[in-house]
């Protein structure tokens, strides 16, 4: 699967709530972030862990979001990154 | 063994010592699914044993070799930061059950510390198993939310012209950050640089250890 997104990019986690092993924890959904990194496709863990093969692969991104934003605390300076799925992320 | 139960540690025909707690839920449940594989004869007790021998046979001591080697030698460093399996898999050493490894480099304007929010992903076959407090709803709320404050708490101050990045490793990445050479260790070899390499500092709680006065 192609990656959708590159390096720069600003993207929004999307707001969804689904049962089950998901790997984007609440904290940053519905949030904005910069694509930082694209670590390339893997097998995806929402479908692996309940015995499927998790295929097609699932292009991966390391998402960047600053603190301020994601607390609404204008005094926090640094920044956050986290591993996130392509099929979370829409463009922003 | 034919008589379908597991002997754990501490558990003898003739009990010596009292077990010091009831088995937990999760705990009857690994016995029991051991059981049943065994039954099948699916794995061996032996198997299972050499396994959690490997496990624990997982130290720190090995990612504070590939810090070493980083700061001696710049070419190892640069292909470690592209590509860290293939740069680990140079010292001899094994990267399997890591999808993907980044080694993130702390310098003088960016710090990274690791955390998994959503459960303990770590990178175990450099660093062993994770301390408790990495897999604390503490450690995960402070960090994520003032790691500024959190870090300062665990006895690293920050200049505040430095950034910090917390890598929240939810997926198939596993971080192992390599943290920063300290200031008066130009005359020592990489053996005793990796002396200086903390678990915590390839966390990011901490920094590497000030080598000992001469």
């Amino acid at each position: 699967m192609p990656n959708r997104f590159k390096e720069g990019d600003a993207v929004r986690v999307k707001f969804e709530i689904r049962p089950g092993h998901i790997r984007t924890p609440m904290y940053v959904r519905g949030k904005t972030g910069i694509i930082a990194a694209y670590y390339g496709s893997f097998p995806n863990p929402e479908k692996l862990a309940y015995g499927g093969d998790g295929l097609p692969p699932v292009p991966l991104y390391g998402v960047r979001f600053h603190l301020s934003q994601l607390w609404s605390d204008p005094s926090l300076k640094d920044i956050l990154q986290m591993d996130i799925y392509e099929h979370w992320l829409e463009p922003a | 063994m034919s008589d379908g139960h597991v002997h754990t540690a501490g558990q003898a025909h003739q009990p010596i010592a009292k077990d010091e707690h009831e088995l937990t839920y999760f705990e009857k449940r690994v016995v029991a699914l051991t059981n049943l594989l065994r039954e099948k004869g699916i794995i061996t007790i032996d198997e299972v044993r050499r396994a959690v021998e490997e496990m624990e046979a997982r130290t720190p001591t090995l990612g504070a070799k590939v810090v070493a080697r980083a700061w001696t030698d710049p070419a190892f460093k640069a292909r470690l930061l592209g590509d860290a399996k293939a740069a680990v898999a140079e010292l001899g050493l094994s990267t399997d059950g890591i999808n993907h490894l980044v080694v993130p480099e702390n310098t003088e304007s960016v710090h990274h510390v690791v955390v998994c929010t959503l459960c303990s992903c770590y990178p175990r076959p450099l660093l062993g198993e994770p301390p408790d407090w990495y897999k604390s709803a503490g450690y995960k709320n402070q960090i994520i939310s003032n790691p500024r404050a959190a870090l300062k708490e665990m006895g690293v101050e920050l200049d505040e012209k430095v950034e910090i990045r917390v890598l929240d490793s939810t997926a198939d990445v596993r971080y192992l950050v390599l943290p920063r050479r300290p200031p008066g260790t130009e005359h020592m070899r990489e053996e005793q640089l990796a002396g200086l390499v903390t678990r915590d500092s390839m966390i990011g709680v901490a920094e590497a250890l000030a080598p000992a006065p001469r």
